[in-house]
């Protein structure tokens, strides 16, 4: 039932023009940052081989055209998310799989799995550009992964607050302004919180995702994105459910 | 809504009347789970909804009042996904949907964008989608709504076709529609059920019955109050009158020879059969509720 629900998900996303502009932008984007990170990299090559520890292709490239895609995810996940509860209930298509024989768990977890194979297919075509890079130099194929891995999580992340937002409201708009303006508050809220212990350090995206890019898998930032995952998906199964108890 | 009940036997096809707003469509969303009741029981071929939705569900099949379509997809792969959502095995998911298709008069729509169809072509891909499981019961909320006088024909056809084998629930405001297509009618006023009989036991309603007639030369009401039979006369106009009588003893006899014995003239004798518009609106616009006879 739920993969049922997600390959409807996905049909419904590449049906429209939306997915295909999002592929395409974003990979137009992360390949021009990536030539230049690319070009910046041959650049300084020949100092760089003088020193011992030097930073390698996949250090100077792979992490930070990474870094740039989680930003721009941070915005574009919105967007997918949006439509994903709201415009049914706009559209009045929620009945439809709310009189199937489905709960809200099933239509919650569809969905959701739908969004992350179209991430998936995001962070593919990233790690792919990534692995060209064998052609010139020897690539760092643990940070590299630790990368995706992090990648997948934080964007996955985007995906779980998006579909709760949307799952609030019949508007998709809003629920797109409403979860982008909620991720970067994630995003840069320990900005401001100097001591490292600050609960702020805690509840922030980027603090977590740091250790990806850097090529640390930590349990504890692991731990955090699936419960953060796991929090927003029942929240979205809870709101579902009670639409049946008012009107 | 309050103390509704409603049951409803395979091969039967239960009417649900009531003005906008009585909680008709309430009703059907409560049925197929769309909605919880705050107290009371559902069940379907007897398995509690409440307590066991997804099993109870699996049997039904649901119209709401704007069909649930996906424009995006083809008329075949949204039934597929309809019969796939509802547990049709594998194995008969192409017959299924080849089955509805075909019941609703969508054989050559197959591979259309729904989005593209017609509003009376949307509305059969939404009969299709509620009946492609097979399910027991079947739930439609104003299926011929927006659709043309043909159309009409066809989806109430097709009603009376699904009633052969399902147990089938349906709502609407047009009277004519549940006098030509329902076995039972239940009228809702206000969230709560008015009145609930068969078709049949429906024209008997509303106690007495009247007949309709006309003279050439008409005596005046008095006169005719004292024709035996006769328990009332209303004037229609100078010559016409309605004549009101106890059930079951029908003064028509009485009334010819009268005006012949007194000339009269009759040139007009015809009895007055109530008609399910009259008993709505006797119902539903009354501001107590009436007791089912």
């Amino acid at each position: 039932m739920i993969l049922t629900i997600a390959a409807k998900e996905l049909r419904a996303l590449f049906n429209t023009p939306l997915a295909w502009i999002v592929l395409a932008v974003v990979q137009v984007i992360l390949a021009w940052m990536f030539l230049v990170r690319l070009d910046g990299y041959i650049e300084l090559q020949p100092q760089l081989g003088q020193y011992p520890n030097s930073p390698g292709v996949t250090e100077f490239i792979v992490a930070p055209v990474f870094g740039s895609a989680t930003v721009i995810l941070l915005m574009i996940v919105p967007l997918l998310a949006m439509r994903l509860i709201a415009e049914e209930r706009r559209n009045q298509t929620l009945t439809f799989l709310v009189s199937a024989p489905v709960s809200a768990a099933h239509i919650v977890l569809g969905k959701f799995l739908g969004l992350l194979v179209f991430l998936l297919v995001v962070s593919g075509l990233m790690a792919a550009m990534s692995v060209a890079l064998v052609a010139g130099g020897k690539l760092d194929w643990g940070l590299l992964v630790v990368n995706l891995v992090g990648f997948v999580l934080l964007t996955g992340a985007f995906a779980a607050v998006g579909l709760y937002l949307s799952s609030l409201t019949s508007n998709p708009v809003v629920a797109a302004v409403a979860t982008l303006a909620s991720l970067l508050i994630l995003w840069i809220v320990n900005m401001g919180a100097s001591d490292p212990a600050s609960l702020l350090h805690l509840i922030s995206l980027m603090k977590h995702y740091e250790n990806f890019a850097k090529g640390v898998i930590h349990t504890g930032d692991v731990a955090f994105f699936l419960m953060l995952i796991a929090l927003f998906l029942w929240l979205a199964a809870r709101r579902l459910d009670r639409d049946r108890l008012s009107t | 809504m309050r103390e509704v009940s409603l049951t409803l036997a395979r091969g039967e096809v239960l009417g649900l009347l009531g003005p906008n707003g009585a909680g008709k469509t309430t009703t059907m969303q409560m049925i197929t789970g769309n909605l919880a009741p705050s107290a009371g029981e559902i069940r379907v071929c007897g398995i509690d909804l409440l307590d066991h939705p997804i099993q109870a569900k699996a049997r039904i099949g649901y119209l709401p009042e704007t069909p649930p379509l996906y424009r995006d997809l083809t008329v075949d792969e949204y039934l597929r996904l309809a019969a796939r959502l509802h547990r049709v095995p594998k194995a008969r998911l192409a017959d299924a949907v080849i089955r509805a298709r075909r019941r609703c008069g969508l054989s050559d729509m197959a591979q259309r964008v729904i989005g593209t169809l017609s509003k009376g072509y949307q509305q059969r891909v939404g009969l299709a989608q509620a009946i492609v499981h097979d399910p027991d019961l079947v739930v439609l909320d104003e299926p011929t709504v927006g659709l043309d006088p043909n159309q009409i024909r066809e989806i109430r056809t097709l009603i009376r076709e699904l009633a052969t084998d399902h147990a089938v629930i349906l709502s609407t405001h047009i009277l004519p529609e549940v006098e030509s297509v329902c076995d039972r009618v239940q009228i809702l006023h206000q969230g709560e059920v008015v009145y609930t009989d068969t078709i049949a036991a429906l024209k008997q309603f509303r106690g007495g019955h009247a007949l309709t007639v006309a003279f050439r030369r008409a005596p005046d009401p008095d006169t005719l109050r004292a024709v035996p039979g006769v328990s009332g006369v209303e004037a229609l106009s100078t010559h016409r009158f309605r004549l009101l009588h106890e059930p079951g003893a029908d003064p028509a006899e009485t009334v010819v020879k009268a005006s012949v014995a007194q000339d009269w003239g009759l040139i007009e004798l015809s009895p007055v059969e109530t008609t399910l518009e009259e008993v709505f609106v006797h119902l539903t616009q009354n501001d107590e509720p009436v007791g089912t006879p």
